[in-house]
């Protein structure tokens, strides 16, 4: 677990010399801010249309940051053949994988913390109140949800032979996931005897990510989701994250460098 | 030297042919039909009319505000939702539901649909008289908020930006903006702008009344407006193959509320009359007549 911090925390300083965050964030500030701007006939409490902007970009961004980060990590490894040296160390290669998908993990869910406050401000600035305990569920289940993309990706980065091809890979089955994923079960029931049994396994085989999209919730102030609901969603993404990394172990374990 | 001279004087010759023909050019392009340039909008220069495809989708998205996300998509039942419920509570437009158009989600299929419930907004809400999501708080009753029915105007705003030329976004943002949100003025500006692009369109002479005559008190104007408006539904609808009879009814049905309250019997039997003739499906419209013809032959015995 030490060796695995110690990667992790190489990948966290790694995002931080690097600029995408910095430029996503101003672009978010930048764009939100001339949103905000906009006057509607006279009403300066008009700020649902706001929010969504806001938390639109905030997820596009995530997603962004999670997935290139996460893709070049091992391909660079190899390309710039610090991977060897890395091997050559008293290091298992289980723990290089987790330190990998742990350092993005954290990187990426710290991102989202400036988001997710730069979220509250403009927020709070319309609508005068700020309800922690939603934007806590919001930020939290938007993490475990990049968990598993970031779980996603570090097995293509495996799997696949180019970065591009990953981050393409992993954008296309993201979004595909979080607008058609929840419908695919009624798509599969207006399928043929053949199609529909096979589009239905894939609605349970997939991971829902579109279960942690709670910014409709967010947008249009409605109450917490029960704690215990969080509980499971947050568990079911855990499981999934975990799920992924050890299928990417058991791939990374017999890869060759050579 | 010379041969240096007649080159400069080409020269001069060549920019001051170019400056002409860009001068005359551009006098003709200022004037042609198809300049889009006119309205210095980047949208309108890049996509042209096709920007009026997107104006229907804000409208719609300017509904799923009013039911606080709560909103079929393509992938559930949306047979019975086919009016955006923005326009049938504002009196804008004749409703096609059928009434059971917050059941679209119907009944959970499997536990994944189950538990995912929990994740969208799943109750059928509207953003008017305490019926949002929230609980509404005790100050924003006092302002006479009970509803957070402004969050659909950027939405219809846009809508009303993409497609100046359609009717209902201006009469739905006015309803909504006089009855709810307590800016008659605003509305009324809006409808004018509206007036410019659809010069004597009843719907949104009908709308204007309803400002004058609930908002304004100024009987006398709604009067003229509505007549008017009921004048110009004859001339551009009465010889169309389906003419719009809801906006003709609801003209007729205010001019005789309006002269009800105003006094004038004769002339308000003489509304109902007609709005009975134009719908004659409509219940209460006979009895109202009655009623009326009983309450002018009481007061026509007294000198």
């Amino acid at each position: 677990m030490k060796n695995s911090l110690a990667v992790a925390q190489l990948v966290i300083l790694e995002m931080y010399r690097r600029k995408d965050f910095y430029v996503l964030f101003f672009l978010t500030v930048l764009i939100t801010g001339l949103m905000g701007s906009v006057n509607f006939f006279n009403d300066p409490k008009v700020a649902r249309y706001l929010k969504e902007i806001c938390l639109a970009l905030i997820w596009v961004c995530g997603a962004f940051i999670a997935i290139a980060t996460t893709a070049r990590q091992i391909p660079a490894e190899r390309e710039s053949r610090t991977i060897f040296p890395l091997m050559a160390k008293p290091i298992t290669r289980w723990e290089v994988l987790f330190g990998k998908f742990l350092g993005c993990w954290l990187a990426t869910c710290l991102c989202l913390v400036a988001f997710y406050l730069f979220f509250g401000i403009v927020a709070v600035a319309k609508e005068h109140h700020w309800p922690v305990g939603n934007y806590f569920q919001a930020w939290s289940l938007h993490c475990v949800m990049l968990g598993v993309v970031i779980g996603m990706t570090l097995l293509g980065s495996l799997v696949l032979s180019s970065v591009a091809a990953n981050i393409t890979l992993s954008v296309v089955v993201t979004a595909g996931i979080l607008f058609i994923g929840r419908h695919l079960n009624k798509v599969a029931a207006q399928m043929g005897e053949v199609t529909g049994p096979l589009v239905s396994g894939l609605y349970y085989a997939i991971p829902h990510l579109e279960l942690f999209d709670v910014r409709d919730l967010i947008v249009h102030n409605w109450p917490l989701i029960g704690w215990n609901i969080w509980g499971i969603a947050v568990l079911y993404a855990l499981v999934y994250a975990a799920l992924l990394v050890f299928t990417s172990w058991l791939v990374f374990r017999r890869k060759s460098f050579q | 030297m010379k041969t240096n001279r007649a080159f400069i004087l080409l020269g001069v010759l060549l920019l001051v042919a170019c400056a002409g023909l860009a001068a005359s050019l551009d006098r003709w392009f200022m004037n042609w039909a198809g300049n889009r340039a006119k309205d210095f909008s980047p949208l309108r220069i890049a996509i042209g009319d096709g920007q009026k495809i997107f104006a229907g989708q804000f409208y719609r998205k300017a509904d799923v505000y009013f039911h606080s996300g709560m909103y079929p998509s393509i992938f559930d039942n949306n047979e019975s939702f086919k009016t955006a419920h923005i326009g049938e509570d504002a009196g804008a437009t004749g409703s096609k539901n059928t009434g059971d158009e917050e059941n679209f989600l119907g009944k959970d299929r499997d536990i994944i649909d189950r538990f995912s419930r929990n994740f969208f907004p799943s109750r059928h809400t509207h953003l008017e008289a305490g019926d949002a999501p929230h609980e509404t708080s005790s100050k924003e009753l006092a302002e006479g908020e009970s509803g957070e029915v402004r969050e659909i105007l950027p939405w219809l705003k846009i809508a009303q930006e993409l497609d100046p030329e359609e009717p209902l976004t201006y009469t739905v943002t006015a309803y909504w903006l006089r009855r709810q949100m307590g800016k008659p003025r605003e509305a009324e500006l809006l409808l004018r702008e509206g007036l410019k692009n659809l010069p004597d369109h009843p719907a949104l002479q009908f709308e204007l009344g309803r400002i004058y005559f609930e908002n304004n008190r100024d009987v006398a104007r709604a009067r003229n407006i509505w007549r008017h408006a009921a004048a110009t539904w004859q001339r551009q609808e009465s010889a169309k193959p389906e003419p719009d009879r809801f906006i003709q009814e609801q003209i007729l049905t205010h001019l005789a509320k309006l002269e009800e309250q105003a006094g004038n019997l004769p002339q308000a039997i003489d509304y109902w009359q007609q709005a009975g003739n134009l719908m004659p499906e409509r219940a209460g419209i006979p009895e109202r007549i009655k009623e009326l013809r009983q309450k002018l032959a009481g007061a026509k015995p007294q000198p």
